[in-house]
C-alpha cells in the first residue's frame, strides 16, 4: 500500500526552509521522513508526516505550494547488502525509481526507505509478487 | 447601443474638429507666450512668435516640451495662470525621476472630468450604473479623474481608492458595482483574490472595467475579462496632460480615441523630432489646446504608438491611437536589444503564468545579466524537478523568441513579488551606466 508524501516548493533563498520548519513546529507536526532536492535556483522539500492532509493545509495557509504524491515505504535490514537485495527485487520487477531517501530514526536492526517510482500501482503489484510488501500508512506511523 | 457623453463633440466632422483645434491653438499659444516666460524663451530660441501660428498646420513650428523641461521649471515655471485661479494640484509617483506637479483651474478640472465621462460612457456606463473607483485617490490622478467623470455621467460613485482587497470585493458584491476603475495589475490581483475566496465571475455584478495608468497586454486583458466576467477597456493619460482620459477605448476596441477638442496629437521620430505620417510608429506628442493652469504645448509623452484616422464604427470621429507599445521610459536596452516589459507579460500569460513578474538587470564583468522572477503557482508545481526545469526552459525559450535575447528564469515562492495596489514595480535595473 502506498503512503502520502507532501512535496513543497522552496525558493532558493535563506530562511525559506526555516519558515517551513517553523510552521510544522508551531502546529505540532512530527516529521517521519524528510528529503530535500535542490537545483541552483529552487528546491523541493519532500516529507512524510502522520496527517498529510492537515500538514498540507497548514503549509498552504502559510503561503507554501504543497502537493501530494504517492510513494512506497519498505523496511530494510540494517546490515551490509540490505538495500542492495531490496533493489534487486526492484530490478527484477523492472520498476523505475525516480528518487529515494531514508526515514529518520527507526528501531535497531532495521532501516526504512521511501521510494518514488514511475508507476506506483504497477510497482507495488510487481514487488508484492516477489514477496516485498510496502508499509501501510499505520505501519509507517508506528515506526 | 453606443452611448456618448457629448455626441456633438465626439462625433463632430473633421472640419469642425480642425476649426476648434486651430482657434484654440492660436489663442493658447498667445496666452502661453504672454504668461509663461519659460516657454516664451523656448519660442524665441526657435524664432517663432504667436503671429506665426495661424492654425493646426503651424503646430510643427513650435518647440517641444519634455520631461526635462518639467524638471527644470519645477514647480511653478510652467504655470499659465496665477496661483489664486488654481484650485487643485496632482502629482506623479516620481518613479522615473523628479515628480511632476500639475496645476488645475476649475476649467481644467471640468474639461478633464468631461474626458473621463466620455470614457465611462464609451464603456457602456449610464446614470443607472454603480462605478467603483479603485484607483488611488490623493495626488495620483486616477482616483480623482474617474471619480469626477463618474459624477458627470450621473453614476452612483463608490470612492473606494486602492487597497483592502477583501473590502473591495465585498463592496462590489454588496453595492452591486457594475463598472470597476483601477490599474490593470490591481484588477488582476482582485481576480486572484476572488479565486482564493472561491468566487467566480458569476458571483459579482461587474460588467465593465476601465483600466489604465500602466502598460498592459491583450493577453492580460483577456485574463482579466475571464476572471471578472467583464469587458475591459483601456484608458490613457498622463498627469502632465490632466490625467486619465486623454484617450479611451470605445466598444470597438481598436485603438483609443484621443479627445481631439482638447488634445492635438502628433507622432514624431523620437531621435530627429520629425513629424511622421499617420500609421507610422513613433513618439506621441500632445498639445493641450485649452488647459489653462498647466498648458502643455507639444509635450513629448515618451509613449510609442501610431495614429489611425479611419472612420470608427462606434460613430466617434476623433483619431485613434494604438495602445502604447511601451513608454520609451519603460524600455530597457539589454545587451543592445530593446526590451519592453509588456512583451514579457505577454509571454508569461501565454505560458499559463500569472502576470506577476519582476525583471532584474545588472551588469557583471561588462555583460548585462537579465533575469526574470516568476511566481510559482500551485497549478505549475509538480514533485518532479525535471518537469519544473522543463517549464523553466520552455518559458525561457518563449521569452527568447519574443525578445531576441534569453533571460534566466527564476521561480520564486507565491506572493513574494511586491504586489501593487497602485503601480507595480516591474523592473529593477542595477546597472550603473
Amino acid at each position: 500500500m502506498s503512503i502520502k508524501q507532501i512535496s513543497v516548493f522552496l525558493e532558493n533563498k535563506p530562511g525559506k526552509l526555516f519558515e517551513l520548519t517553523r510552521l510544522l513546529a508551531d502546529n505540532g507536526i512530527d516529521m517521519r521522513a524528510l528529503s530535500i532536492a535542490e537545483t541552483t535556483d529552487f528546491g523541493i522539500a519532500r516529507l512524510i508526516v502522520g496527517d498529510a492532509y492537515g500538514a498540507a493545509r497548514v503549509l498552504r495557509e502559510g503561503q507554501f505550494i504543497a502537493q501530494y504524491s504517492d510513494v512506497l515505504a519498505f523496511a530494510v535490514p540494517d546490515e551490509p547488502g540490505g538495500l542492495h537485495r531490496l533493489l534487486g527485487a526492484f530490478n527484477d520487477a523492472q520498476v523505475n525509481i525516480e528518487y529515494m531517501y531514508a526515514v529518520l530514526g527507526g528501531e535497531k536492526g532495521r532501516a526504512y526507505m521511501i521510494f518514488r517510482v514511475t508507476d506506483t500501482e504497477a510497482a507495488e503489484r510487481a514487488l508484492t509478487e516477489r514477496g516485498l510488501t510496502p508499509l501501510a500508512p499505520e505501519e509507517m506511523e508506528a515506526i | 447601443m453606443e452611448h456618448y457623453y457629448q455626441p456633438e463633440i465626439e462625433c463632430a466632422s473633421r472640419e469642425e474638429i480642425t476649426r476648434w483645434q486651430s482657434e484654440r491653438l492660436v489663442k493658447q499659444v498667445r496666452r502661453v507666450y504672454e504668461n509663461v516666460p519659460y516657454y516664451r524663451q523656448k519660442m524665441e530660441e526657435k524664432g517663432v512668435t504667436p503671429d506665426d501660428i495661424r492654425g493646426v498646420e503651424d503646430l510643427k513650428k513650435l518647440p517641444f516640451l519634455s520631461k526635462a523641461d518639467l524638471r527644470d521649471a519645477y514647480p511653478y515655471g510652467l504655470m499659465g495662470k496665477p496661483m489664486k485661479e488654481c484650485v487643485r494640484i496632482h502629482s506623479t509617483s516620481g518613479t522615473t525621476g523628479k515628480r511632476v506637479v500639475a496645476f488645475y483651474t476649475q476649467h481644467d478640472i471640468d474639461l478633464w472630468e468631461d474626458c473621463c465621462a466620455r470614457a465611462l460612457m464609451a464603456a457602456g456606463a449610464t446614470d443607472e450604473d454603480v462605478v467603483q473607483v479603485s484607483y488611488g485617490y490623493g495626488l495620483f490622478t486616477g482616483g480623482a479623474g474617474l471619480d469626477g467623470g463618474s459624477h458627470k455621467v450621473g453614476c452612483l460613485t463608490v470612492p473606494m481608492s486602492s487597497g483592502n482587497t477583501d473590502r473591495q470585493i465585498m463592496f462590489i458584491r454588496d453595492l452591486n458595482a457594475t463598472v470597476l476603475c483601477c490599474t490593470p495589475s490591481y484588477a488582476a490581483y482582485l481576480g486572484e483574490r476572488m479565486k482564493e475566496l472561491g468566487l467566480g465571475p458569476e458571483d459579482i455584478p461587474l460588467k465593465a472595467g476601465i483600466f489604465g495608468a500602466e502598460a498592459w497586454s491583450e493577453e492580460m486583458r483577456r485574463d482579466i475579462e475571464k476572471t471578472l466576467g467583464i469587458k475591459a477597456y483601456d484608458i490613457y493619460g498622463l498627469t502632465e496632460l490632466s490625467g486619465p482620459g486623454v484617450s479611451f477605448e470605445c466598444s470597438e476596441q481598436r485603438g483609443m480615441h484621443i479627445n481631439e477638442d482638447h488634445f492635438i496629437p502628433e507622432i514624431i521620430d523620437p531621435d530627429t523630432g520629425e513629424v511622421l505620417p499617420d500609421g507610422t510608429m513613433g513618439e506621441l506628442v500632445i498639445t493641450a489646446v485649452d488647459k489653462e493652469a498647466f498648458p502643455m504645448i507639444r509635450y513629448r509623452t515618451k509613449d510609442i504608438c501610431s495614429l489611425n484616422r479611419e472612420k470608427c464604427s462606434c460613430g466617434r470621429t476623433h483619431v485613434r491611437m494604438t495602445k502604447p507599445r511601451g513608454r520609451s521610459d519603460d524600455m530597457l536596452i539589454i545587451r543592445g536589444v530593446n526590451v519592453f516589459p509588456s512583451q514579457i507579460e505577454t509571454v508569461l500569460l501565454n505560458h499559463g503564468y500569472a502576470a506577476n513578474y519582476q525583471i532584474l538587470v545588472d551588469r557583471v564583468n561588462n555583460t548585462d545579466t537579465f533575469e526574470i522572477l516568476v511566481e510559482m503557482t500551485p497549478e505549475m508545481f509538480t514533485d518532479s524537478i525535471g518537469q519544473i526545469q522543463q517549464l523553466q526552459k520552455t518559458l525561457s525559450a518563449g521569452l527568447q523568441s519574443m525578445l531576441g535575447i534569453r533571460p534566466k528564469v527564476t521561480l520564486v515562492a507565491p506572493k513574494t513579488i511586491a504586489r501593487s495596489e497602485g503601480k507595480a514595480v516591474r523592473v529593477v535595473d542595477k546597472r550603473k551606466i
